[in-house]
């Protein structure tokens, strides 16, 4: 075979790659759009599965408190530890409370539970629902006349939208104790001083837009993971791909919904 | 006498890009009918039981269940069809967050709401009763051989009293023995319940126990209609490939 010919060969397997991956790009596209209209659609009709949205939320704290206390703890140690010195050397050590309580409450606190939760929760969503696609389960529901948008997907976005918020301020206030914990290792400090110190430094305007944050990371975590687990393969095989989806898109996400966040509160 | 028929299918077509499933399916479903749909795998059986209860949405074609015609059926007519119908999932999709009372409870007040919650119980346990599982009611699913879960998946369909009940391949990944028991409960189902069936399967000693019809599907069209007799004493090399 020639070598003009080899290369046109080539040029033109690319080409129908492109075309391809560009034909699956905007049905993945279309779908996203179709799920989301699917879901505003559901929302506002009054079916609204409340005893699911309960248990959901259950299963949401439940699921992630003990990770997130472990974390947290840990979070507000290190950042003490390795702020501390710095701190001495320009004798500022009384701004630490509030340097690592303002970091915890702007940032640590909302990322780091939404990325813990994106690994946690979005998985666990994606895998059961991937499952229950591979099993019949959706279908099983359907022909029981249960809309699966309303059963299993609105309880567990709304859920995880109410939750992470909760699950943030408690990663904060958890955090704040193991600033304090790591303070005591050189120090002397009692824990209402220490508190006093760091909510000297913390503003209304640092809570408010992580609060509000922290409910889109909410509502990420749940569209995703129960996008990839809804929209999963008929194979087995399927489940382990949607759970493991979940996680990675989930958590590109929620470093791009930060991001904009940050510009959005850095013009407030 | 004629018997009535309650599900008439018309030159049904389906396909998934550019693989016809369903190339002009033309079938009825009479009164207190076991009717099987044989067919090797791939053949479409699976698709066109989920085109009648619209899970998938056939192309062209007409379905007409009862005095409903499933094309462009609104919201509410379909659920008062799938009032009428059950389902037996091939892998029987009890749900696995759920107990086998929980499982039964579910598909009970979606369906019929009208319930007590004593009428409820009542009723659930009368429909294990029926598949001879009785002690399972606060069992998970993960707790039941694959059997149990057939005959629970049977509860959950009977429960909600269906006029047609639509099997998708009952017996595939069952024991033998196992298999003869859900052939025989798809029989006593019939006579205890009166109600029509149309039975998905390839499992020819399932063809055997089943059916009052069959229904041969090949490459999305009927290939043959007829009796089990008829079936077993034809010639054609297909047929008998299943046969023999």
């Amino acid at each position: 075979m020639s070598k003009k010919s080899l290369s046109y060969q080539n040029n033109k397997s690319l080409l129908s790659v492109i075309k391809e991956k560009g034909i699956a790009f905007f049905i993945n596209v279309a779908n996203v759009v179709d799920y989301l209209k699917n879901i505003t659609r559901n929302l506002f009709s009054n079916k609204f599965e409340f005893q699911e949205f309960l248990k959901q939320c259950y299963q949401i704290g439940n699921k992630s408190v003990g990770l997130i206390s472990i974390t947290g703890i840990i979070i507000g140690l290190v950042l003490t530890i390795q702020s501390r010195p710095p701190l001495v050397e320009f004798g500022a050590v009384a701004m630490l409370p509030g340097m690592v309580a303002v970091s915890l409450i702007r940032e640590m606190g909302p990322v780091i539970t939404a990325l813990i939760c994106a690994g946690k929760i979005g998985s666990s969503m994606g895998a059961e629902l991937g499952s229950m696609r591979v099993t019949e389960q959706i279908d099983a529901m359907e022909v029981s006349n249960t809309n699966p948008v309303n059963f299993l997907i609105i309880p567990r976005v709304l859920a995880a939208t109410v939750m992470i918020p909760i699950l943030t301020l408690y990663a904060d206030a958890i955090g704040i104790f193991g600033s304090w914990l790591g303070v005591n290792i050189k120090d002397d400090v009692s824990l209402q001083l220490f508190i006093t110190q760091a909510f000297k430094s913390v503003e209304f305007i640092d809570i408010i837009p992580a609060i509000i944050k922290s409910f889109f990371f909410g509502a990420v975590i749940g569209l995703v993971g129960c996008y990839k687990g809804f929209n999963a393969g008929r194979g087995t095989e399927s489940v382990g791909i949607a759970a493991n989806s979940a996680v990675v898109t989930a958590s590109l996400l929620l470093i791009i919904v930060d991001l904009i966040a940050v510009q959005i509160t850095d013009l407030l | 006498m004629e018997k009535n028929i309650i599900i008439d299918i018309k030159n049904l077509k389906k396909s998934f890009g550019d693989q016809k499933v369903l190339d002009g399916v033309t079938l009825q479903l009479h009164e207190k009918e076991n009717l099987v749909v044989l067919g090797k795998s791939g053949s479409g059986k699976s698709v066109l039981i989920k085109c009648i209860v619209s899970l998938l949405k056939h192309d062209e074609g007409s379905i007409q269940v009862g005095d409903n015609e499933l094309t462009d059926i609104n919201e509410e007519d379909l659920i008062e069809v799938r009032k009428k119908i059950g389902f037996l999932f091939q892998g029987a999709a009890l749900y696995d967050s759920m107990t086998v009372r929980e499982n039964l409870t579910f598909a009970l007040s979606r369906l019929k709401e009208e319930f007590s919650k004593e009428e409820v119980t009542t009723k659930i346990e009368e429909a294990l009763a029926n598949v001879s599982m009785p002690d399972s009611i606060d069992k998970m699913p993960s707790e039941l051989s694959g059997g149990m879960k057939k005959r629970i998946g049977l509860a959950r369909t009977l429960v909600v009293n269906p006029k047609i009940i639509l099997y998708d391949e009952p017996t595939t990944g069952l024991d033998p023995i196992t298999s003869d028991e859900i052939s025989n409960l798809i029989n006593d189902t019939k006579t205890k319940f009166n109600n029509s069936s149309i039975i998905i399967t390839h499992d020819i000693k399932c063809v055997k126990t089943v059916a009052d019809r069959i229904i041969m599907i090949k490459d999305g069209k009927v290939y043959k209609e007829g009796t089990l007799e008829e079936f077993t004493k034809d010639s054609d090399p297909y047929i008998k490939s299943f046969f023999k």
